[in-house]
């Protein structure tokens, strides 16, 4: 910063590109797409709308056509594409689509939990971590919800005739929160670090178990996404149980915030390693895990984990349902509609927007 | 590139397995094997053990189209829609008019696919190789709370005094480590 003191005489030495346009020629300014000497015979308003003349806008290439030079393309990608999605004999489509949706929900919403983050980790290498983690379980959502659509075409949100937003996005973006199926502890609204470590560490221990066991199902997406999930799930979990005995044998402070955190969330483990009707069923056809033997597995990992960080058990009732309901039938807390909120509006406010 | 080879790939139509056909498969190999990772732009798509496979098919129509299965490394990886595009546009400039990729998951990708001519690539960048990816069978997956118990040695100065930063990195395959002998940070390709 300069200590001049402010003057009302123009400044001579400004360099020519920050000046406010007034209408003289413009030297040495990019606005109009290349560099261009003084005696250019371009001096147009800078007004920064593309300027064109015979060889047409510097825009005109990014309008239509060519999608290549878009990082990403303007398509949407099938992340299915060419994959055999026919429902096995034997299994409910409808009930099969709704399994998706649970374990779909389930990454989609605590993905969306853990890019909340993004930026306001201690430290970059965490900032990274967790994001990373958020981007593995939004991976594993677009397959589950994608999954879900091709076994139930039900289950898709109706978007405008002509919208080219594909069937997963529909899932994801143009449901109610009554229509989620996601355990109450991806949704609940972030605490401190504490609080993500906890709720990484129940979450992914569960979730890690629970795709262990899904590798053996006859629905060849689900066992191929479980395969690739149980390799990536397991960082996540083991992420979380490093942090959390580096938090317990840390500060006063940070144990202390530890014990809160686990707390808080200890009873919403429950609705987490219970079996929904749907997947008993479901897993009798051999298409769901069978989740018989998970809530012991769950409970020896996570007592793995507390032993060795010195904290005790937490002596928390699970949270009740309403009418034994939980996030598995659509009931949640109020957090998920304010998360929806955030992640729905550009989208439901575009229904026919392409990107 | 590969202008000799792309027009043949418009060559007349016949019955799958004719030698034109052969030939076509053969040129549409070597074009998508020539396809770099858009992320480590040192590695072809093929030595990353994405590509899976170029095929040729005929349509009802008896066009020729041809089909690349990739599949990726992380599920959430978002390069994948870059290597799609990347196929289908390098493919479309050698001639090849119809291009279809296909997505593979199973079985899932695994460090151990990346060829040896990609681990030289890795470590002439600065990059770490992955060492062999972990074997398990089924049940549960063992809870590691301690830091890894061999580090890959440093890329830069060959020094085993390495130690783990963060097991999540740039990209999704990749975790971060430092050297204690050259005090340089390094890019560890991780097993799975």
């Amino acid at each position: 910063m300069n200590d001049q003191p402010v003057s009302d005489e123009p400044v001579t030495d400004e360099p020519a590109g920050a000046r406010p346009a007034t209408g003289e020629p413009v030297t040495g300014e990019l606005a109009t797409g290349g560099p261009m000497t003084g005696d250019s015979a371009i001096g147009g308003p800078t007004t920064g709308a593309p300027v064109s003349d015979e060889h047409g806008s510097v825009f005109d290439g990014l309008l239509g056509g060519d999608s290549s030079q878009w990082a990403f393309g303007t398509d949407f990608e099938d992340p299915l594409a060419g994959v055999d999605t026919s429902t096995p004999d034997g299994v409910d489509p409808a009930g099969l689509a709704a399994y998706c949706l649970m374990l779909g929900d389930d990454a989609l919403i605590m993905s969306q939990r853990l890019s909340e983050w993004c930026s306001r980790a201690p430290d970059l290498e965490e900032d990274i971590a967790l994001a990373n983690m958020a981007l593995d379980l939004l991976g594993q959502a677009r397959l589950l919800l994608a999954r879900a659509a091709a076994a139930d075409p039900g289950v898709v949100p109706v978007l405008p005739e002509g919208s080219p937003v594909p069937p997963e996005d529909a899932l994801a973006f143009f449901r109610d929160d009554r229509d989620f199926r996601n355990v109450r502890l991806a949704e609940v609204d972030n605490g401190d670090f504490a609080h993500v470590v906890v709720r990484l560490l129940l979450f992914s221990a569960a979730r890690l178990a629970l795709l262990e066991r899904l590798r053996a199902s006859r629905d060849h997406v689900l066992a191929a996404v479980a395969a690739k999930g149980v390799k990536e799930v397991a960082y996540h979990r083991d992420w979380a149980g490093r942090w959390f005995l580096t938090l317990a044998l840390g500060t006063e402070e940070s144990h202390r915030r530890l014990l809160a955190a686990l707390d808080e969330l200890w009873p919403l483990l429950a609705e987490l390693t219970a079996t929904h009707p749907l997947e008993r069923s479901l897993a009798q056809a051999g298409a769901a895990a069978d989740t018989s033997s998970l809530p012991g597995e769950v409970n020896a990992v996570l007592g793995q984990v507390l032993a060795t960080s010195g904290v005790p058990r937490p002596e928390r009732a699970p949270l009740a349902g309403v009418g034994g309901r939980a996030g598995r039938d659509g009931l949640h807390t109020e957090a998920l509609s304010r998360l929806l909120a955030e992640m729905q509006v550009v989208a439901r406010a575009h229904p026919s927007g392409r990107w | 590139m590969n202008t000799t080879h792309g027009p043949a790939a418009h060559g007349p139509a016949g019955p799958a397995g004719t030698g034109a056909d052969q030939n076509a498969v053969q040129a549409a190999r070597e074009v998508a094997g020539q396809v770099r990772d858009p992320e480590m732009p040192m590695l072809t798509l093929a030595d990353l053990g994405v590509l899976r496979g170029v095929e040729m098919v005929r349509d009802e129509s008896g066009a020729a189209v041809v089909v690349a299965s990739i599949t990726p490394t992380y599920t959430g990886c978002p390069a994948m829609a870059t290597m799609r595009d990347d196929l289908v546009h390098r493919l479309n400039d050698a001639g090849f008019g119809r291009v279809e990729v296909r997505v593979v998951l199973d079985p899932p990708w695994s460090s151990d696919w990346i060829s040896e001519r990609g681990r030289a690539a890795l470590r002439a960048a600065g990059l770490s190789a992955p060492g062999p990816a972990p074997r398990r069978s089924t049940g549960p997956v063992p809870l590691t709370l301690g830091p890894p118990r061999t580090a890959p040695p440093c890329p830069r100065c060959g020094s085993a005094a390495t130690r783990l930063t963060s097991e999540f990195g740039a990209t999704a395959c990749k975790a971060l480590y430092r050297c204690t002998g050259c005090l340089e940070p390094f890019e560890h390709v991780k097993e799975i």
